[in-house]
């Protein structure tokens, strides 16, 4: 039996409204999510033309749920995410060209070309930067709420991981200190089913990850991560709950990865009825029919969406491109941070 | 001035610190309610409250990335380890993302982490260790390494204004056995400068933290040698001119460090000597260190760990002689 709460499935228009959503909002998801998808769907294509160093990662089939949570947050907050949650760089506001510069190594991607793939962020967007060893970020966020709670201000912090992220130790002291100091702070598992080939059941013993936040003392919630308005809603409660010191909230959103760990990976130990069976809930697919369903989003309206996505990409991909190489010299550059730094706008 | 032992000068620099920057605030385990564990913030909670004196669960990874998480957002945490040997928990939190964070994404992580180290009263493996080396190794950290009260308390507040993160090494052994005359007001020494604890012309001693009062024990053993004694301060950065000065005019160096031999950072600064001042040298760099062992815990088996002033005499005596 589940202790977490599990959540209803995405309601009608009127619901999306009562949650904040309309009908600008809700297009700018549809809009968003083209976007996510379409800017690894480039960068895939360029990994393949030779022009990505090193590995590449997409979070294909998670689109929804990374998109949906990044809209629920507010100018002020700040998250951590990681690979499987580009559509949080996307709704922040990090222009696509970059992130195929960041892919390419060049010297415009946020990371300069010091840091790869999705190892990157715009702090001036309220983003942190994440690393390989993905728990480490737990605590980080919950440090993120610590000096809003210190300062009291009515800012919370949002953190993603894994299913398989969630067996670590990081994990555990970031939610179990976050609880204990009730910081503002909304943790979000991606449940993807495989942490790179290896399946839940050899990861964790509970029935869902969500029913760990009781133990915490905090509320948790196992939501479709295929349904972009359901994740929008339970995030959207949690981070005004927390931001009203009401506390952490660990929401579970569970997926499948779509592809595998990362591009050498063909995902061969993932039967193919599953991949078949989440193809059919794909959650871009899934919220198009939304929209068709419960708003008179005409043809017309997707028209403009599916040519802005496409030209921005186009372009986006012709931009990077020009991006220069970086300069050799700047690699002893930046190792330590100078005292004038520190005037950054997250350091007030 | 008053005279100050090594940990009230380090209590009294985190207190203006704190009075002077609203930043500022303290994270550990037992540093509130009951002080710390030695002492160092004993009255803190109550001038600064609850939520700029923090007691923690047991927890060194959350300590250390939550510290990384709030400077991130401009405050100022300095994150107490009970004992340095614990920060082989927040390993991947200093070493992956606060020493990484500023090269690789442009943010700046100003953290300070207390680290009460080294041996000399039976702490055994795991509360006697000297880890700076593991530091000093690591590009984005620095290692800062106290040997007098006037000191801790002044490299203490440069270790919090600096907007990189910072391990504050305080020797234990140092805390309440040295006392010395501090400056009643808020003052700033800075990191990467050596002082010359005693001058003299014939050997150099390079040393740091408690090992610099043991160097100073075994020199006034010996009359008829003059030997200079550079205390680092600090090993990350470290003042490698006043190093490679001492060693241009005295050509004969011992490079001296309670931890332990091989990779020490010992070995850092003997390598440089050879590279940078092989020509001015009458005798090759010599290492005095602990062996490669773990810190043992019987005071006979500590003894023979710890270098002890008859081993400086003897390597004195043998770089006079050389």
């Amino acid at each position: 039996m589940s202790i977490a709460r599990v959540a209803e499935p995405s309601g009608s228009l009127q619901e999306a409204k009562e949650w904040g959503l309309d009908r600008e909002d809700l297009l700018g998801i549809y809009r968003s999510l083209l976007l996510t998808r379409g800017v690894e769907e480039r960068g895939q294509i360029l990994y393949r033309q030779g022009k990505i160093p090193g590995s590449f990662y997409t979070g294909r089939g998670n689109e929804a749920s990374a998109v949906a949570v990044a809209t629920a947050m507010a100018r002020d907050d700040v998250g951590t995410p990681l690979h499987r949650n580009m559509g949080v760089h996307i709704v922040r506001g990090v222009e696509p060209w970059r992130i195929l510069a960041n892919y390419m190594g060049r010297a415009d991607g946020p990371a300069k070309g010091k840091d790869g793939n999705v190892h990157m962020a715009d702090q001036n967007l309220g983003l942190v930067a994440m690393v390989s060893h993905l728990p480490a970020m737990l605590p980080v966020a919950v440090g993120c709420a610590l000096a809003f709670r210190i300062r009291e201000e009515k800012r919370v912090a949002v953190t993603w991981f894994g299913e398989g992220s969630s067996a670590r130790g990081d994990a555990h002291e970031g939610m179990n200190f976050a609880a204990v100091r009730q910081l503002p702070v909304v943790f979000i598992c991606d449940n993807n089913g495989w942490a790179y080939s290896t399946p839940t059941h050899l990861e964790y013993a509970v029935e869902h990850l969500a029913d760990r936040a009781a133990a915490y003392g905090f509320e948790g919630v196992v939501v479709d991560g295929t349904d972009a308005l359901a994740v929008y809603r339970e995030a959207k409660r949690a981070i005004e709950k927390a931001r009203q010191g009401g506390g952490p909230t660990l929401i579970e959103s569970v997926t499948l990865r779509m592809e595998g760990h990362a591009v050498h990976d063909d995902a061969s130990y993932v039967p193919k009825e599953l991949f078949e069976e989440w193809a059919k809930r794909d959650p871009i697919e899934r919220y198009r029919r939304w929209l068709l369903e419960h708003t008179d989003f005409t043809d017309e309206e997707e028209d403009e969406i599916v040519n802005y996505v496409k030209r921005h990409l186009n372009e986006a991909l012709e931009r990077a491109e020009a991006s220069p190489e970086p300069d050799p010299g700047t690699l002893l550059e930046g190792v330590y941070a100078e005292p004038e730094e520190l005037d950054h706008p997250h350091h007030m | 001035m008053a005279e100050k032992t090594y940990l009230q000068a380090i209590s009294d620099g985190l207190r203006l610190q704190m009075r002077h920057d609203k930043r500022v605030f303290l994270i550990g385990e037992d540093i509130g309610v009951y002080g710390g564990a030695f002492k160092v913030t004993q009255g803190f909670q109550e001038e600064f409250g609850p939520w700029r004196v923090l007691d923690a669960p047991l927890s060194e990874t959350a300590i250390v990335g939550g510290a990384t998480g709030a400077a991130m957002m401009g405050l100022r945490p300095v994150a107490e380890m009970q004992f340095a040997d614990f920060i082989s928990c927040a390993w991947d939190h200093l070493v992956t993302i606060a020493a990484k964070q500023h090269w690789r994404a442009g943010t700046p992580v100003p953290i300070t982490v207390r680290l009460p180290s080294g041996g000399g009263f039976s702490g055994g493996p795991f509360h006697s260790q000297n880890p700076e080396s593991s530091f000093a190794h690591i590009p984005g950290l620095k290692c800062v390494c106290p040997a007098t009260p006037e000191d801790a308390k002044g490299l203490i507040i440069s270790a919090i204004e600096d907007p990189n993160p910072v391990l504050f090494f305080e020797h234990k052994h140092l805390y309440r056995r040295i006392k010395g005359e501090v400056p009643e007001e808020r003052y700033s020494t800075p990191i990467g400068v050596a002082r010359i604890h005693q001058p003299g012309d014939d050997v150099t001693i390079v040393t740091w933290g408690a090992m610099v009062y043991t160097a100073a024990e075994a020199a006034a053993k010996i009359d008829d040698l003059s030997v200079e004694i550079i205390d680092l301060r600090t090993i990350m950065p470290w003042d490698k001119d006043a190093v490679l000065a001492s060693v241009r005019k005295t050509s004969k160096v011992i490079v001296l460090h309670e931890d332990t031999r091989t990779g020490g950072f010992g070995a850092e600064i003997a390598a440089t000597i050879a590279e940078e001042a092989f020509e001015h040298l009458d005798a090759p760099p010599k290492r005095i260190t602990a062996p490669d062992t773990p810190v043992p815990f019987a005071p006979a088996l500590e003894e023979a760990f710890l270098p002890q002033v008859a081993d400086i005499v003897a390597g004195l005596r043998e770089l006079a002689s050389y």
